[in-house]
C-alpha cells in the first residue's frame, strides 16, 4: 500500500432517510497531509465526515482507510482503526466532567498524547478538569473536543468547523496545534467555513458543492485561484 | 406511654421498618428500570415478570435441585440477566429507533407471556419459601424487635444500590454508560461498542429484578402475580423520581416505601393510594420528576 492511498473515497453516496445528500464524492488524502473541505452551507461537508465514520443511515461507494474498506463496518470498529472525530456541534457530554470527557475515547493505538501533555497544551482544561463538561465556555469546549481525540493515538483526524465562533486568540492556538500535528505525521481532514483559517494550514483545498467534489486546489495554486474560490464559496 | 400523635413507638418503628423493606424493593426495581430506560429508551414492562421469575427460580432451585438461598442469591440474578440478554438480542434491539410505545407494548406482551407460563404451571396460590436459618429470629434493639431477615433485605438492597451508583458515577465503565446514554452515536464514533453496552445494561437491569425476586421470596409468597402487584407502584416511583435518573430512583424508592409505611400508622385508609397521590402532586409541580432533567 502506498502513502497515496491512506484515505481513498470513491463514489460515496449518503442518505438521511429519503434525502440523498452525497452524490458520489471522490477524494484521496495522503498520509501526513492536511486537506480542507470547503463549501457553502449545506454542501455536504459534515455529511462526508459522518459518512466516513458510518454515522449516516445509509451510504454506498467505497471508503478505504489504511487498506481497509470502511463501508459496512459499525462506527466503533471504524474508530478503533485509528480515526478521531471532532464533531461540528462539539459533542461535549453534560453527564461527564471535563476530565471524564477527555478520558472517554479509548486508546486505539500507541503514540497518543499523555494527559500531562494535553494539559500542557491546554492549561484551561486542567483548571476546569472537575467542572461539568457543558459548563465550560464555548472556547474551552472546542479545545476539549479537539484535545479528547489527541489522547487516543488516532492518526487520521476529522475536524469539523473547529474554529467556528471562537475568539481570535483561541483560533490562533488551534491553528498552532494543527500545524504541530501535521509536523508529527498526523493526517487531518479539516472541514472549514473560515477560509482564512484553513488556507495556510491545508496542503489542498477540496471544494464540495451539492454533495460532489467541485474542485481541488493545491496550496501553490491558491493565489491564482482566489477569484474562483471567492465565487464558489461566497466569501 | 410515649409515642407520636398517640401512636406508640414500637408500632411506629415496626411500620417504618416495613416501609424500608418495601422501599428497598422499590429502589432496586426502579434502579433497574432507570438503567434500562437510560440506555435502551425502553420502558421495561417485563420488569415485574422477571422479578417474579427471580423468586420462582429461587423456589424451584430449592425444591427441585436443593440449591439453597445463598447460592440462589448469586445464581438467580445471573440467570435472569441471561434471559434478559436473550430478550434484548431477540426482540428489543429492533425497536430502539421507534417510539417508546413499541418497547412498552412488546415488554408488556412478554410480561403477560412469562406470567402466563408460570400460572399455567403453578396456579395462582402462593408457594412458601422459608427464611434461611441464619437469618431467622430478630435483633432486640431495646425499643423494638427488628426481624433479622428484614434488616438483611434492607442492607443488601442499599449496598447493591450504592454499589451500582458508584460504578455509574465514578468509574470508567460508568463514564461509558453515561456517555452512551447521553449521545450513543458520538460515543460509538469514539470506538466504544455501544450495542454491547446496551445489551449488558439490559441484562444488568433485569438481573437486579431477579435479585429483588430472590430477596422477596421469603418475605412475600412466591406467586405468578407478585410482579404485577408490585410493578404498578414501582412505575409510580419511577415517574416521581424522574425517568432514567439513577439517584432519583434509589432515593425515591426508599422514601416512598417509608411514606407508605408511615401512612399505615397514621391514616391506614390512605396507605394504598398515598404513592399515587404523591405522584399526582409531583407531576403537577415538576413534570420531569424530582430528580429528572427538564427538557
Ligand atoms: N440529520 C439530517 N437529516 C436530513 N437532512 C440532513 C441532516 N443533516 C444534514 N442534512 C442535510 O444535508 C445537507 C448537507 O448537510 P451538511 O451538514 O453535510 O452540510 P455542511 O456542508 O456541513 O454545511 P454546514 O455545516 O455549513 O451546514 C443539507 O442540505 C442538510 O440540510
Ligand atoms: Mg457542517
Amino acid at each position: 500500500m502506498s502513502a497515496a492511498e491512506y484515505l481513498r473515497i470513491t463514489g460515496l453516496h449518503a442518505f438521511y432517510g429519503e434525502s440523498h445528500i452525497l452524490h458520489g464524492v471522490d477524494l484521496d488524502v495522503r498520509r501526513g497531509e492536511c486537506v480542507s473541505l470547503l463549501g457553502r452551507n449545506g454542501a455536504g461537508r459534515t455529511t462526508t465526515l459522518r459518512a466516513i465514520l458510518g454515522l449516516i443511515g445509509r451510504r454506498t461507494g467505497s471508503v478505504m482507510f489504511n487498506g481497509r474498506e470502511l463501508i459496512g463496518l459499525p462506527p466503533h470498529r471504524i474508530a478503533r482503526l485509528g480515526v478521531g472525530y471532532c464533531p461540528e456541534e462539539r459533542g461535549i457530554y453534560a453527564s461527564l466532567s471535563c476530565e471524564e470527557n477527555l478520558l472517554l475515547p479509548p486508546r486505539v493505538a500507541g503514540g497518543g498524547l499523555t494527559l500531562e501533555a494535553i494539559y500542557d497544551l491546554f492549561p484551561n482544561l486542567h483548571e476546569r478538569r472537575r467542572s461539568q463538561g457543558t459548563r465550560l465556555s464555548g472556547g474551552e469546549q472546542q479545545m476539549l473536543a479537539v484535545a479528547r481525540i489527541l489522547r487516543t493515538g488516532a492518526r487520521l483526524l476529522l475536524l469539523d468547523e473547529v474554529s467556528e465562533g471562537l475568539a481570535p486568540v483561541i483560533v490562533t492556538k488551534l491553528a498552532e496545534v494543527i500545524r504541530t500535528l501535521r509536523a508529527s505525521d498526523y493526517t487531518v481532514v479539516l472541514v472549514e467555513q473560515n477560509f482564512r483559517f484553513a488556507a495556510p494550514l491545508a496542503d489542498r483545498m477540496v471544494v464540495i458543492e451539492r454533495g460532489r467534489v467541485a474542485a481541488v486546489i493545491a496550496q501553490h495554486e491558491l493565489d491564482s485561484k482566489r477569484d474562483f474560490l471567492q465565487e464558489v464559496l461566497g466569501v | 406511654m410515649s409515642g407520636l400523635f398517640g401512636v406508640p413507638w414500637p408500632a411506629l418503628m415496626g411500620q417504618l421498618m416495613l416501609g424500608l423493606v418495601n422501599g428497598s424493593f422499590y429502589a432496586i426495581l426502579s434502579l433497574g428500570l432507570a438503567v434500562i430506560f437510560g440506555m435502551l429508551n425502553i420502558i421495561n414492562f417485563a420488569h415485574g415478570a422477571l422479578y417474579m421469575m427471580g423468586a420462582f427460580l429461587a423456589w424451584m432451585g430449592l425444591r427441585y435441585w436443593g440449591i439453597g438461598y445463598g447460592w440462589a442469591l448469586l445464581l438467580v440474578p445471573v440467570l435472569v440477566g441471561i434471559v434478559g440478554i436473550v430478550i434484548e438480542r431477540a426482540f428489543l434491539q429492533w425497536l430502539y429507533r421507534l417510539d417508546h410505545l413499541y418497547g412498552l407494548l412488546l415488554t408488556f406482551g412478554l410480561a403477560l407471556i412469562i406470567e402466563g407460563l408460570f400460572r399455567h404451571q403453578y396456579g395462582v396460590s402462593g408457594l412458601p419459601y422459608e427464611i434461611p436459618a441464619p437469618l431467622t429470629g430478630a435483633f432486640n434493639l431495646g425499643f423494638m424487635f427488628l426481624p433479622r431477615y428484614r434488616a438483611w433485605v434492607i442492607a443488601v438492597s442499599l449496598s447493591v444500590c450504592l454499589g451500582t451508583w458508584i460504578v455509574i458515577e465514578k468509574t470508567r465503565l460508568g463514564a461509558y454508560l453515561r456517555a452512551a446514554t447521553e449521545n450513543p452515536r458520538l460515543t460509538a464514533a469514539f470506538g466504544i461498542n455501544v450495542p454491547l453496552l446496551v445489551t449488558l445494561a439490559y441484562g444488568f437491569g433485569v438481573g437486579l429484578a431477579g435479585l429483588a425476586g430472590v430477596l422477596a421470596a421469603p418475605v412475600f409468597q412466591v406467586n405468578p402475580l407478585m410482579g404485577s402487584n408490585l410493578i404498578i407502584v414501582v412505575f409510580a416511583v419511577v415517574v416521581i423520581g424522574g425517568m432514567g435518573s439513577i439517584l432519583g430512583s434509589i432515593v425515591t424508592g426508599i422514601g416512598l416505601g417509608v411514606i407508605e409505611g408511615l401512612s399505615k400508622v397514621f391514616y391506614p385508609e390512605a396507605s394504598a393510594t398515598v404513592v399515587f397521590v404523591v405522584m399526582a402532586l409531583v407531576l403537577m409541580l415538576r413534570p420531569a420528576g424530582l430528580f429528572g432533567r427538564e427538557q
